[in-house]
């Protein structure tokens, strides 16, 4: 059942009134790629995944669907599924209505849209509760319900809302290690909207980092960790640190800059689109080490404000040439065959590699 | 204020403590009040009832006795079958009548208002005619519909009809039309409760699966508003079924319902006759009330 589609958001925008939730992007999803959009609540992901699956609008540009232009066809007729954030499961209804609710709704006979349904459950492995009603189940139970129910349409694309927001920690580990599993075995396109970092990086094929109606980034998890692309992205995604400051000097990949009040750092330009005379750089949490710099611009001189043990990490606060609340997260072993207490002043640096430049998007 | 704690209560409970009451004792005096209300109100008037529609009774007077005869003679006579049959033939047609407009007019409130401040003023406008009393909204139905009223009228002037329609005053047909002018209310309310109860993803979700419109409404809402239409239907059959004020102004006296019987029973002092007339609807309502129960689980909605 490979018949996973590619998609193509060309210029989107979505336009409430007067706000605008969607500025024109653009993206590809390849075909049979997990996708997941990721961004703080009110980033228009949500906007974004609905007007894939049809339920909003769109107010300019197109979304094709592997070879067909979708945009103003009905959710039904686009090949796309949605499972939405609650789930949206019908409570009058038991398990086996539930899942062959599409294919009454095709007129399909009741019984082979009933065997098809069991087919379904028993895929889950919800065969034994097929009579139950939804508000029987626990959450993890209603979310596979939920995704048969999508699945069985043999949708092109399946459209996630929020799909693990509804569970506790536990579950929502293991729901997310079956997606990834169910998303690998059917090969077909999920695009998965999430707010949750850690969530998008162990699912994702390409992450979407959106932010006010923009993408910020659209990346493999590997790209967007190592060379975030914008001072958001690298803050969104909490592992590096980012330094804002003038441009002093600017030559080849090697980029001086000047914090006001504070030091000068040195950082390596990758690529970094939209610079000016100011500019943003990153610097890897986990790779800042306590000692003196090997050059100057790759290190300052601070005072500790905070230590947290983490078991097998300590995340370090200090504050110092002109930069606040920077972050190094150090291994145990590292830490406590040295250890530093709050309010002593220590030295930090890395290596040249590990501080880069960061873009800035051009509106 | 907040350090007056531990020493102040302290103070004030110790001397108290000898006389405490058992907590089943407390349950008991707490369930008093409502007892002693619905027993007094309710359950003895039913009593009371029952009790006389086995009395005797001549022009004048009650004998305290015990015959059948007054359920023999209602339930032998032929009128009161037809009493009966055209008060559930009210019944069914206000009924439908209701459900219909009712359903409508929530769905509308529920699904076509966005906002819930909009939603809750509509909501009121829909109760601003129960300010008036039932009697006044029905009686204003006469000026409409009487041969001289303004439908009539107004036909004739605009020369649709030469002669005035007779039906539309003082049949069966008024009656209907005051019954559902006055009870609809009592349908859009608890159907409303339901349809706001339902979330709206589920709308969604039955588009995501391809059902029309027409589908999602057969599949998914009106199988959700079910336990509100139960709840209203149980409302407006059990005033239709009881009512006798409505059948005799809209009817001019031409139609009959069982209260109306059990009424013009008592203006002749037969009030044993009339209580086997009350106990026997009151039978005939909650037996339809319970096959009501038996289709539609309203527990979820109270």
């Amino acid at each position: 059942m490979s018949k996973a589609a590619e998609i193509d958001i060309a210029s989107v925008s979505k336009i409430y009134g007067t706000t605008t939730a969607v500025h024109a992007i653009s993206l590809k999803i390849p075909a049979g790629t997990y996708c997941c959009l990721l961004g703080p609540s009110g980033c228009g992901k949500t906007s974004t995944l609905r007007m894939i699956a049809g339920h909003e609008s769109i107010s300019s540009g197109d979304v094709r669907l592997g070879n067909t232009v979708v945009t103003d066809l009905p959710p039904a007729r686009r090949g796309t599924a949605m499972m939405f954030q609650s789930y949206a499961l019908f409570p009058h209804l038991d398990l086996i209505d539930n899942v062959a609710f599409s294919l009454k709704m095709k007129g399909v006979e009741k019984d082979a849209r009933r065997a098809k349904a069991l087919e379904m459950l028993k895929l889950m492995q919800l065969e034994a509760y097929a009579t139950r009603r939804p508000a029987q189940l626990s959450g993890g139970q209603q979310q596979r319900v939920a995704l048969a129910r999508a699945l069985i349409t043999d949708p092109e694309a399946l459209l996630l809302d929020e799909p693990l927001s509804a569970l506790d920690p536990f579950l929502k580990i293991r729901m997310r290690a079956e997606l990834k599993k169910l998303q690998t075995s059917l090969g077909i396109t999920f695009v998965h909207v999430t707010h949750s970092q850690e969530e998008a990086m162990a699912l994702a094929d390409i992450i979407v980092i959106m932010n006010d109606g923009r993408i910020e980034q659209a990346a493999h998890p590997r790209v967007v960790f190592e060379r975030p692309a914008t001072a958001f992205v690298a803050r969104f995604m909490g592992d590096h640190n980012v330094i804002s400051g003038r441009v002093i000097s600017h030559q080849g990949n090697r980029l001086k800059l000047s914090v006001p009040a504070g030091g000068d750092f040195l950082a390596t330009d990758v690529g970094a689109a939209g610079l000016s005379d100011t500019a943003d750089i990153a610097i890897r949490t986990d790779h800042v080490r306590i000692g003196a710099p090997s050059e100057e611009g790759l290190g300052f001189t601070g005072s500790v404000s905070n230590v947290e043990y983490r078991g097998s990490s300590v995340k370090l606060t200090v504050n110092g040439a002109g930069v606040e609340d920077f972050t190094a997260i150090l291994s145990d072993t590292e830490f406590f065959a040295n250890p530093v207490k709050v309010g002593e002043a220590i030295p930090l640096s890395w290596g040249p590699e590990d501080a880069i430049v960061l873009g800035r998007l051009t509106h | 204020m907040a350090t007056m704690t531990s020493s102040e209560t302290d103070k004030i409970e110790s001397p108290k403590k000898a006389f405490r009451l058992s907590p089943a004792a407390i349950s008991y005096l707490q369930a008093t009040p409502l007892t002693v209300i619905l027993g007094a109100f309710l359950l003895l008037p039913i009593a009371m009832i029952a009790v006389v529609s086995f009395w005797d009774y001549d022009f004048a007077q009650m004998y305290p006795d015990f015959l059948t005869m007054n359920y023999a003679e209602t339930l032998g006579s032929w009128v009161t079958w037809k009493t009966y049959l055209n008060t559930l033939k009210f019944a069914v047609i206000v009924w439908a009548i209701t459900v219909f407009i009712g359903f409508w007019v929530a769905y509308f409130l529920a699904f076509h208002i966005r906002t819930t401040a909009m939603q809750m003023v509509l909501f009121l406008v829909c109760t601003v005619p129960f300010l008036t009393s039932n009697i006044i909204r029905m009686i204003s139905w006469i000026p409409v519909l009487g041969r001289n009223g303004i439908i009539n009228s107004g036909l004739i002037h605009s020369g649709i009809i030469s002669e005035p329609v007779e039906w539309l005053l003082y049949s069966d047909f008024a009656v209907v039309l005051a019954m559902v002018h006055l009870y609809t209310l009592f349908m859009v309310t608890p159907i409303f409760n339901t349809l706001m109860r339902i979330d709206k993803s589920l709308v969604e979700a039955a588009r995501d699966a391809g059902a029309s419109s027409v589908q999602i409404l057969t599949n998914v809402i009106i199988p959700l508003a079910k336990p509100g239409i139960a709840i209203g239907t149980i409302f407006v059959v059990t005033l239709v079924m009881a009512d006798f004020s409505t059948v005799q102004v809209m009817s001019g006296g031409q139609s009959a319902s069982v209260a109306l019987m059990m009424k013009n029973q008592m203006s002749l002092l037969q009030y044993p006759a009339a209580a086997a007339n009350a106990v026997v609807l009151l039978v005939l309502v909650l037996l339809m009330v319970a096959g009501i129960l038996r289709i539609v689980d309203i527990r979820k909605e109270l």
